[in-house]
C-alpha cells in the first residue's frame, strides 16, 4: 500500500503500523510525535494503530525556532 | 536577599531569561549562547523530522539541563496550534507550551481570536499554556481568565528589535496580572530587556537579539545581567522624578 509520510509517498507492507512508517524515513523513537490524517497517534498506541492505503502520517520532532 | 525566583504554575524556573532557539547559525554557536545567558527553559518549534538534523537541538538542551518549552509557531489558526501542541506533548513529554497563533506573515502578530480559542481548548486539555500575545491588557485578562499560567505580551513584532513599543500597555497588563508575565517578542538589546524588568515584568522570553547578534555569545551574557539588573532596579524602587535638580552634595560651608 501507498503512504505518505512527511509528504512523501512510501510503499509499505498492507497492515503496516505506525512503527513502519518511522522506519521508512529513519526516524528515531525517541523525540518524535506521530500524527496520522492530522490526528495525533499516543506513543502506547504505535503498535495497535495500522496504516491504511492512502494514509498521511506527519512524524515531527523538535527543531531550532521561535 | 530572599530567594527571588519565576515560579509558573507552581513550578520553579531558575532564570528569568527565557530563550529562543531560532537564528543562530548552528548548534555550537546556540550552545554557547545557551550557556552564556544562563537560561532555565528555552523554546524550540515543532517541525517535520528531517533525516540529516533529527532531533539535535532536543539532545543539545538536555545535555545542558534545560527545560524545553515548546512553541506552536507557524500556526495561523487554533485547530493548527492545537494540534501541534498536542504533538509536541508527545514528542517532548512535557504540557508546557508557548501558544503562537500568528495572523499573518508580514506582521507575524498574534490573532487574538484564535489565540483566545486555542488557549481555551489547551487549558482544558491539561497543558500549562503560556501564550504569546499583543500588548493588549484586555486581552491579557482574557487569556488568564480562561486559565493561562502566564501571559506574554510583545514588546514590538518578532525580530524587529525595535524594543517595547508601548510600555504603558505592559505596565497595565503588569499591574492587573495574576500570572506572570513575560515580555516576549521585539527585544534588540540589553537596555530593552533591562526596561522590560524595570516595567514590572517576570521574565524575557526572546531569541533574534542573541542569535543574530554579531557576537551571540556576549550579547546573551548582556541580556543575563540586564535581566538581573532590572529585576533589582524593580524592587528596589527607583526615584520620583523632579523637574529641577536636587543637589546630591551637602551645601558649602558658609564661612569657607
Amino acid at each position: 500500500m501507498k503512504v505518505w509520510i512527511n509528504g512523501d509517498a512510501h510503499e509499505l507492507a498492507d497492515g503496516a503500523g505506525v512503527v513502519a512508517a518511522l522506519d521508512a524515513i529513519g526516524a528515531p523513537r525517541q523525540g518524535v510525535a506521530v500524527a496520522v490524517d492530522a490526528e495525533v497517534v499516543p506513543r502506547a498506541e504505535w503498535d495497535a494503530t495500522a496504516l491504511t492505503d492512502g494514509a498521511r502520517v506527519e512524524v515531527l520532532t523538535a527543531v531550532q525556532g521561535g | 536577599m530572599t530567594e527571588d525566583q519565576l515560579v509558573v504554575a507552581g513550578r520553579k524556573i531558575g532564570s528569568r531569561l527565557i530563550m529562543g532557539t531560532g537564528g543562530a547559525g548552528n548548534l555550537e554557536i546556540l550552545e554557547r549562547a545557551l550557556v552564556a545567558s544562563g537560561t532555565a527553559l528555552t523554546t524550540v518549534a515543532m517541525r517535520r523530522i528531517d533525516a540529516t538534523t533529527g532531533t539535535g537541538v532536543l539532545d543539545l538542551l538536555r545535555h545542558l539541563g534545560i527545560e524545553v518549552l515548546p512553541n506552536t509557531a507557524g500556526c495561523r489558526s487554533a485547530a493548527e496550534a492545537v494540534l501541534t501542541a498536542r504533538l509536541a506533548r508527545e514528542a517532548l513529554e512535557t504540557d508546557l507550551v508557548k501558544l503562537e497563533v500568528v495572523a499573518d506573515e508580514r506582521t507575524l502578530l498574534p490573532d487574538p481570536i484564535e489565540l483566545l480559542d486555542a488557549a481555551e481548548q489547551l487549558v482544558d486539555d491539561g497543558f500549562t499554556v503560556l501564550p504569546y500575545t499583543n500588548d493588549d491588557p484586555v486581552l491579557a485578562r482574557r487569556l488568564e481568565s480562561v486559565g493561562c499560567a502566564a501571559v506574554m505580551p510583545l514588546g514590538s513584532p518578532i525580530g524587529t528589535g525595535l524594543g517595547i513599543r508601548n510600555p504603558h500597555n505592559i505596565a497595565m497588563i503588569v499591574e492587573q496580572a495574576g500570572v506572570p508575565v513575560v515580555l516576549d517578542a521585539g527585544i534588540g538589546t540589553a537596555s530593552e530587556a533591562a526596561q522590560a524588568m524595570e516595567l514590572g515584568c517576570d521574565a524575557v522570553l526572546l531569541a533574534t537579539a542573541v542569535t543574530r547578534a554579531g557576537d551571540p555569545e556576549r550579547m546573551a551574557h548582556a541580556m543575563r545581567l540586564a535581566v538581573e539588573a532590572g529585576r533589582a532596579a524593580h524592587g528596589a524602587g527607583r526615584i520620583p522624578r523632579r523637574y529641577w535638580a536636587q543637589a546630591s552634595s551637602p551645601d558649602l560651608d558658609p564661612s569657607s
